[in-house]
């Protein structure tokens, strides 16, 4: 089983859809408990990743299967540090995203669970490819259960949201696909591991960058790029927001990792700049967009945008610390933040969005202005809710101070003004979030919509206290973490050091 | 004198019209009653021809008729899925052409002597074999284009591809005259096409041989339906009965691929530098064009019809590239987009039924919540064509693009991936009629009960699935046939 642990960890779920959709719409419990079993027996194979020995080789768990003989492409599975705590948390998340759409749910519940289920897979693919034709197949086949996901369950404006997102994905990634084939016009593979030891000159090396970053800087979603994500987000259902937010968003700073630094290491260091600049854009421009929108869901697509900017922030400044100062202990610690705040950002902005999931099953609105007081109905509720705006606000004890703290650490010794700007986002996010917490929960009820608020039932309860652990535990001992993904990080900055030219 | 060896060279082809004789003998002499048999006998027909074709076929390439007929592994492959493809779509007209009163054994007849000068013409020497082939295909399809004859549209259609296809047909002819005319300047006149690979070299008069090459171009476009040569094909999808646009769409495609490759590699391969040019440019001004048409199209056939003439695109992409691999690229992607288009217009006909066509794609509207196992096979169909992985139609793609930034035109990849994010748009939109939109008040959707037809349908969306995951052995045949 150890040998193909991987193939397990991805077929198991989608091909677990296949009885899913079978069930059919007349017996959908059935349909429900068969996906979340497939869930749990997914998350605890997953557990077995644990076995990843952070002294040992970079790349573990290798599988290599023959798949396109005449082409030379393999299909090669391997996991470092990095990927097996996303994979983790992909696992951990699929579990709590099916259990919190239990009930909600009701129009054709075997077919969104079966969506869910492949998703799932589809990203753990993600996540273990090292062929980049694999990567890039994992990679462009998400949009097909999220297109269907958002465009049958979501809202009012959702064929509009769900088009934006698959067009507007697609099309970055069609570059970074004739880059693909450039690299294997030269290195006659698709393996990352000799991609990344070709060499290349400057100009290739630019322009593979830019094929690069157009592709995964729409998926990130970063400034300017990053308008079809609000969009998707408000129009999706609960369970498509969380897996959005939680673990979409991370296959595109998880791609900047496998490919921009160890391929085209010359180019990023000459324009990590631009990322640079692009990121400070996103956390403090983006931080102020969300402190003026009305809609909750809205506000916490934009503070996600705002997130994500330090995880490109963290990676990218990397560059800068090797290449001009030859810090690699900076280095190391600022792309160690990054990656902590990958996983930290993916349980606190899905909580946030199960939250909010919650009240609006209740209300069925998501203006802010229709809420207030929601604590005196809701008292268990306010807890959870506190907890989870303070981890979004990054309050030292919760997973959100850790990757934070650790890229702004790095960033002063990069350039104090980099600190600077980064350091805002504890100022405006703060600002969103707590104003946020004020306006939805504390106060006399004054909305009709709040009066008819009833307690969280169990289910809820539990979903809830699923990410609450995730996000305390990060917080209050992130060693484990770290400790897991040391290794892996030493390694990518290690790469990034290397001249190709 | 024709030898035996001939005879035995060309055994698949001399069965098919011995045997289309026999269905037409039927046809007259059978009792009304037994006339539905003529269902079954012409599909066992065709998988025998297949049979033939890949039993009899010789490990190195064999001529027949002093190097008119030439027999080797690009004309098996593309006659394998000719006849596959038509007896697919045999199985998909039996429901749709007896609601309209059309079953009869002309529609098996000419449909197999259409596919018959599709086994001609991608199995020619020469080029008066090619013309032969040519001619045998088009007059069938004209008819078939017509079966309908009370109705408004189709004569209106048959005409417009008549006159259309006699006129580039006649171009084709022209231009054949001229490099006949050129062999002959300082050398022996010849219309063979091995023989013609070398005038180039001798000729007293290449300016007339590369005159003849832009009329035989004008030709090959028009097959293809490549803009600007692609305004027949809306009309004609869209005005034939919808299994004639299937066999249209899918085995007159893989038919044009044979003309182009059999023309311009075999007979003109010497010329490649200039027609390379210009097939870059009909692929470049197919993408942009049959991509943006396509999106302001409310009929599904005529939809369709654009989203060929973009496709055909991406096959002079490969084609283009004029290597081994670019040729198995353009091989590949023909077959593949074949499959996919039967499968499209599949999932069409077993929603039409007497007096409804189901060609608008307002009349897909909400197919999942009242047949859920149709949208998804259609869902199948059209992520295939739009180059969506893990589907089959992303891998061609893949191919045909690595094929043309191989041959160092990067510039026509990047015109190819820019226009597959354009093309996205309306199959998107197709898969959001049938999934995001609510049914229509008062439409019906009937699903044909005929089960060979469901088995056959399902079995072809499903392939784009499974040969999407595992493409590898196809790739390996039509590399093969090209020696790569």
């Amino acid at each position: 089983m150890f040998n193909h642990l991987l193939s397990l960890l991805i077929w198991l779920p989608i091909v677990g859809a296949v009885p899913v959709l079978l069930a059919g719409s007349a017996r959908p419990m059935l349909a429900r408990w068969l996906a979340l079993l497939i869930t749990i027996a997914t998350f605890v194979i997953s557990l077995w990743l644990l076995r990843y020995d952070p002294e040992g080789s970079v790349m573990q768990l290798q599988e290599t299967h023959v798949w396109i003989a005449t082409w030379g492409v393999h299909f090669t599975l391997a996991v470092d540090g990095i990927s097996v705590a996303l994979i983790l948390m992909t696992t951990f998340v699929g579990i709590l995203v099916i259990a919190g759409a239990w009930k909600v749910i009701q129009n054709r519940p075997h077919q969104y669970m079966a969506c869910m289920l492949l998703l799932e897979g589809l990203l753990i693919g993600v996540f273990c490819a090292t062929d980049a034709l694999v990567f890039y197949a994992f990679f462009e086949a998400v949009l097909i259960p999220m297109y269907i996901l958002i465009g049958m369950w979501g809202g009012p404006r959702r064929v509009y949201a769900t088009l934006k997102l698959f067009i507007y994905t697609f099309t970055g990634s069609v570059f970074m696909l004739i880059a693909l084939l450039y690299l294997y016009q030269k290195a006659h593979t698709f393996d990352l591991a000799t991609l990344a030891a070709l060499p290349l000159t400057m100009k290739e090396q630019a322009w593979l960058f830019f094929g690069f970053l157009i592709a995964f800087a729409i998926k990130v979603p970063m400034v300017p790029v990053h308008t079809w994500l609000p969009d998707a987000h408000v129009e999706a259902p609960t369970g498509g927001s969380v897996w959005l937010a939680a673990v979409m968003l991370k296959i595109g700073t998880y791609g900047m990792v496998r490919f921009m630094l160890p391929i085209t290491p010359d180019a990023g260091a000459h324009f990590a700049w631009i990322v640079i600049v692009l990121s400070l854009v996103a956390i403090v421009y983006i931080g102020y967009v969300a402190l003026v929108q009305e809609d909750m869901k809205k506000l916490v697509a934009y503070s996600s945008v705002a997130h994500m900017g330090f995880v490109t922030l963290g990676i990218f400044m990397a560059f800068m610390l090797v290449r001009e100062s030859g810090n690699t202990e900076m280095a190391s610690l600022g792309m160690q933040g990054a990656m902590v705040q990958m996983i930290s950002h993916g349980f606190v902005s899905g909580a946030m969005f199960t939250c909010i999931g919650v009240m609006y099953d209740r209300t069925h609105t998501r203006q802010i202005r229709d809420y207030g007081g929601v604590i005196n109905m809701m008292p268990w509720f306010g807890l959870f809710y506190v907890l989870f705006a303070m981890a979004n606000c990054g309050l030292p004890g919760t997973s959100g101070f850790v990757g934070e703290f650790m890229v702004i650490l790095a960033s002063f010794s990069a350039s104090p003004w980099i600190a600077l700007f980064a350091a805002f986002t504890l100022i405006i996010g703060a600002g969103y979030t707590l104003w946020l917490v004020k306006r939805v929960l504390w106060g006399p009820v004054t909305t009709e919509h709040v009066r008819h608020m009833t307690p969280m039932t169990a289910r809820e309860t539990w979903v809830l206290i699923g990410f609450a652990v995730a996000v305390l535990v990060i917080g209050v001992w992130p060693q484990p973490l770290i400790h897991l993904m040391d290794s892996s990080v030493a390694h990518l900055v290690q790469q990034l050091a290397v001249h190709k030219i | 004198m024709p030898t035996l060896y001939d005879i035995l060279t060309l055994l698949p082809e001399l069965y098919l019209v011995a045997a289309v004789c026999l269905i037409l003998l039927l046809d007259a002499f059978m009792k009304p009653a037994q006339r539905p048999q003529l269902h079954w006998i012409s599909i066992v027909v065709l998988l025998v021809a297949i049979y033939l074709v890949v039993a009899g076929q010789p490990e190195q390439t064999a001529t027949a008729f002093n190097g008119m007929f030439v027999r080797d592994h690009v004309a098996e492959i593309l006659k394998v899925f000719a006849l596959g493809i038509t007896a697919v779509v045999f199985v998909y007209a039996r429901p749709y052409m007896i609601d309209r009163k059309l079953f009869g054994g002309e529609f098996y007849a000419l449909m197999i002597f259409a596919v018959l000068g599709v086994m001609v013409m991608v199995s020619a020497g020469n080029l008066v074999t090619i013309y032969l082939g040519l001619a045998l295909l088009s007059l069938s399809s004209y008819a078939l284009v017509a079966l309908n004859r009370d109705a408004r549209l189709p004569p209106e259609a048959a005409i417009k591809y008549f006159v259309l296809s006699a006129l580039a047909g006649g171009m084709l002819l022209y231009g054949m005259s001229m490099v006949y005319g050129a062999s002959g300047m300082g050398g022996t006149p010849t219309l063979d096409l091995a023989q013609l690979h070398g005038v180039m070299a001798y000729t007293t008069a290449p300016k007339l041989l590369l005159l003849g090459l832009i009329f035989m171009l004008v030709g090959i476009g028009f097959e293809l339906g490549v803009a600007p040569f692609h305004m027949w094909l809306p009309d004609v999808y869209h005005g034939a009965p919808t299994p004639v646009t299937t066999f249209i769409g899918a085995v007159s495609k893989l038919a044009a691929f044979g003309l182009a490759w059999r023309l311009l590699e075999v007979g003109m391969g010497d010329l490649s530098r200039y027609w390379q040019p210009m097939l870059a440019a009909l692929a470049t001004a197919s993408l942009v064009i049959g991509n943006l048409v396509a999106i302001v199209q409310t009929n599904f056939k005529r939809m369709m019809a654009y989203s060929t003439i973009s496709h055909m695109g991406y096959v002079l992409l490969g084609l283009s590239a004029a290597t081994p691999e670019g040729y198995s690229a353009a091989l590949f992607y023909v077959i593949c987009y074949a499959l996919m288009s039967a499968a499209a217009f599949g999932v069409m006909l077993v929603l039409a039924r007497a007096g409804f066509e189901c060609e608008e794609i307002s009349d897909f509207k909400g197919l999942n919540q009242k047949a859920p196992w149709m949208a998804f096979l259609m869902l199948l169909a059209m992520f295939s064509l739009a180059g969506v992985p893990p589907l089959f139609g992303f891998w061609a793609k893949v191919l045909v693009l690595e094929a043309a930034i191989h041959a160092d035109m990067l510039w026509l990849a990047i015109v190819g991936v820019v226009t597959a994010f354009i093309g996205l748009y309306y199959y998107l939109y197709v898969i959001k009629a049938m999934y995001f939109d609510a049914p229509e008040e008062g439409a019906v959707v009937e699903v044909k009960t005929d089960t060979s037809l469901r088995v056959v349908l399902s079995v072809n969306a499903l392939a784009l699935l499974a040969l999407g995951l595992y493409w590898g052995p196809l790739l390996a045949w039509c590399q093969r046939a090209f020696g790569v």
